[in-house]
């Protein structure tokens, strides 16, 4: 009987596995064709691009002009270094600030998972935009957190570490990366949820069993094993931060100028396409750089 | 990160880092997809007129001629307006538009009123890759700058207005019925007219007034309190006036040492920011202590708070206007025609300037205006004294060499 079960679903397999020879290739079809058009196809028009040379009025012809790579590191590499700092410093923050938070929603929340989890999103059901004014009022001026923060001297020091350049919040470098901070903190917190939610609680019990310090148990099981968390998080939050330009533009001033605000002005009001080609070119390949080595560092590589 | 405490030949470790990264790689490469297409969309190489030479010099060059789509205006009773934010009077609940409301009445054309011109740039930006694919973009009229009237000119973009359709045009002030960028207004005819000075709030200045461009850029007083605005004309217009040029008639070099002044003013930590509109609430909380400000804007800012200041610098400030525009390929030409005939009567007119508080273009509103509020018919900021008016200029216009070198240096002033 059993034998006649296994040749009837061998039998029946041998068509099915012919089939299954092009199935998958048809399934990634959909995908490929979006990453064609949405992806490669934009890429090669922004490499060629920005290889142009001319004006919105005349047209632009293909020149090959290398040189605007040239031009456009040597005129706006503050405002590159400046992206990448800022980035990098909300991305701590946010990793700081949500690794305690995905690790209470995931082994300690209970039955209030589901309700952190949706207030972690809610943010999202309001725009961008909305949410970075809204910082524009809680640092105001006239508002208890400026006020509150002068008392207690945050703002001094503040003003001395050369976040802020006087005694308000709003317009300096430090509403900047807050701004940053909390508008990419659900991108951290969700990956990293879901690697700390798999984490077997039995493996934090064998590390006590075995004499191992609270800390020895974090640094040794939770955080290794938590890790693809943290790269994807960090990965998500600071790639976008990096390329942001609303919340330089919102809560910033004239010194604390993002390269996504350059690239924007000069695809907007200046026109000058080959030159935003140029500078988003740069960006890209500066990022990818800088992923690929931390992915590389981070030992993951195999897995990315 | 953490090698040595990390084992990663370690069977389960691996397979937990599988299930963690390989979902959230096909996220990130969607997002990536996304963010491209945005590129796409601002990508586009055809220029207006590739056998032009590059430096034509102003009207050198014939501009291409718009094309006319078949007017729909006799069977479709509808006409599309793009305009600014808050630049309609409203009723004083906000939730309708009295003026367009007598409009539909009077004509029975319904007017699809957007609010989605939000700036010159951007909505150029928006507005051209269908221009110039020749496709509709679905508005019949919208009102541009000047200088962005200039433009849509040259690139054959705008249509020529049929003046059979618009005899209250007859109204138009003198002043504006020549202008450099239009002779003979063929193409465009103002909506609203405006200066650009200095606002200023009493209470962040600490009672002090400020009155030149000089002074808003190096007083102390006012250090990381002021901002200037991204409206290249007015920000580098209200300098050059300052040091004494005629922005009618300015050269490379005026435009340069200008740009230089506002560098230094900006290096020194004098300035918080370029901004759009959005500076009138900074102002208001006392933020901002000083700008370049619109003339209406401040108005409207004083009614509800008379330490709002305004000063019209001494050594000039810019008059610009926004004027109405037909584009290419607009489907309801001669509702939109009827539509700009309807405002250019000065009662109508009074109506929206009473809400406003801009400068009209149309002769016979400040008559208008004082019946409707004698104190507004009294305001030089909106009905300009012939002294206030002979200190006013007009930024020159610009030819597309011109135009791409000065804005390559402004926005490298703004962003840098």
């Amino acid at each position: 009987m059993a034998e006649a079960a296994v040749l009837s679903t061998g039998s029946a397999a041998a068509p099915s596995r012919r089939r299954r020879s092009w199935v998958p290739y048809a399934l990634l079809l959909p995908g490929l064709l979006w990453l064609v058009v949405f992806f490669v196809l934009p890429m090669v028009t922004l490499a060629s691009q920005s290889l142009q040379e001319g004006n919105v009025d005349d047209g632009y012809v293909f020149t090959g002009n290398v040189g605007i790579y040239v031009d456009a590191l040597q005129q706006y590499w503050p405002q590159y270094v400046r992206s990448l700092v800022y980035a990098g410093t909300a991305t701590v923050l946010a990793l700081l600030l949500g690794y305690p938070l995905a690790y209470f929603i995931a082994q300690k929340a209970g039955r209030y998972k589901n309700l952190i989890l949706v207030l972690v999103i809610a943010p999202f059901f309001t725009s961008f935009l909305i949410r970075t004014l809204a910082w524009r009022t809680i640092l105001s001026d006239d508002w208890f957190v400026t006020e509150w923060a002068q008392k207690l001297h945050i703002t001094d020091f503040l003003q001395a570490v050369g976040l802020t350049s006087n005694d308000s919040l709003l317009s300096s470098k430090f509403a900047v990366i807050m701004g940053l901070t909390y508008n990419f903190l659900p991108f951290m917190i969700l990956p990293l949820y879901t690697s700390l939610e798999r984490l077997d609680p039995r493996l934090i019990e064998a590390a006590g069993d075995l004499y191992a310090s609270a800390w020895q148990t974090f640094r040794r099981v939770t955080w290794p094993l938590s890790l693809p968390g943290v790269v994807a998080g960090t990965l998500l939050t600071f790639i976008p931060a990096a390329g942001d330009f609303i919340n330089a533009r919102l809560l910033g001033n004239t010194q604390t100028t993002m390269i996504g605000s350059v690239i924007d002005s000069q695809f907007l009001r200046v026109l000058d396409y080959p030159l935003a080609a140029a500078l988003s070119f740069i960006l890209l390949i500066i990022i990818v750089t800088m992923v690929s080595v931390y992915v590389r560092r981070a030992g993951t590589e195999e897995l990315l | 990160m953490n090698e040595s405490s990390f084992d990663k030949d370690n069977p389960i470790l691996r397979a937990a880092l599988m299930r963690g990264l390989v979902s959230r790689r096909s996220a990130m490469m969607g997002a990536a997809g996304v963010g491209a297409a945005a590129f796409l969309a601002a990508c586009g190489s055809a220029g207006k007129n590739p056998s032009s030479s590059g430096g034509g010099t102003l009207g050198g060059t014939i501009a291409p001629l718009a094309s006319a789509a078949p007017d729909m205006s006799d069977t479709e009773k509808l006409v599309n307006w793009s305009n600014w934010t808050e630049y309609i009077d409203t009723s004083s609940d906000g939730k309708t538009r009295p003026t367009l409301e007598a409009f539909t009445k009077k004509t029975g054309i319904a007017v699809n009123y957007t609010e989605d011109y939000l700036d010159n740039d951007e909505f150029y930006a928006k507005v051209r890759p269908l221009l110039q694919g020749g496709k509709d973009t679905g508005r019949d009229v919208w009102c541009s700058t000047d200088w962005m009237v200039a433009r849509l000119i040259r690139q054959g973009f705008v249509q020529k207005l049929d003046r059979a359709n618009i005899p209250n045009v007859a109204n138009l002030s003198d002043s504006l019925t020549n202008v450099e960028f239009d002779p003979g207004r063929l193409y465009s005819v103002p909506w609203q007219s405006g200066f650009a000075g200095i606002g200023y709030n009493l209470k962040a200045t600490g009672g002090r007034k400020v009155e030149s461009m000089t002074q808003l850029l190096t007083d102390p007083a006012l250090k990381g309190k002021v901002t200037l605005l991204t409206e290249m004309r007015d920000t580098v217009g209200l300098v050059m006036m300052e040091q004494g040029k005629d922005i009618s008639k300015f050269t490379d070099d005026d435009f340069i040492t200008a740009i230089a002044t506002l560098q230094q003013a900006k290096d020194a930590g004098q300035i918080l920011r370029f901004t759009g509109n959005e500076y009138t609430e900074g102002l208001a909380k006392g933020e901002i202590a000083a700008c370049a400000a619109w003339t209406g804007d401040v108005v409207q800012l004083q009614f509800d708070d008379p330490n709002i200041q305004y000063a019209l610098p001494q050594k000039g400030f810019t008059l610009w206007s926004d004027n109405f525009v037909i584009p290419a390929l607009a489907k309801h030409k001669k509702n939109a025609e009827k539509l700009i005939d309807y405002y250019y009567d000065p009662a109508v007119m009074a109506q929206v300037v009473a809400s406003v508080n801009y400068i009209s273009p149309v002769k016979g509103t400040a008559e208008e205006l004082t019946k409707l509020d004698p104190k507004l018919g009294k305001n030089p900021l909106i009905v300009p004294t012939p002294e206030v008016m002979s200190r006013a200029q007009v930024f020159r216009g610009l030819t597309a060499a011109e135009e791409n070198k000065y804005n390559k240096l402004f926005s490298a002033l703004t962003t840098a």
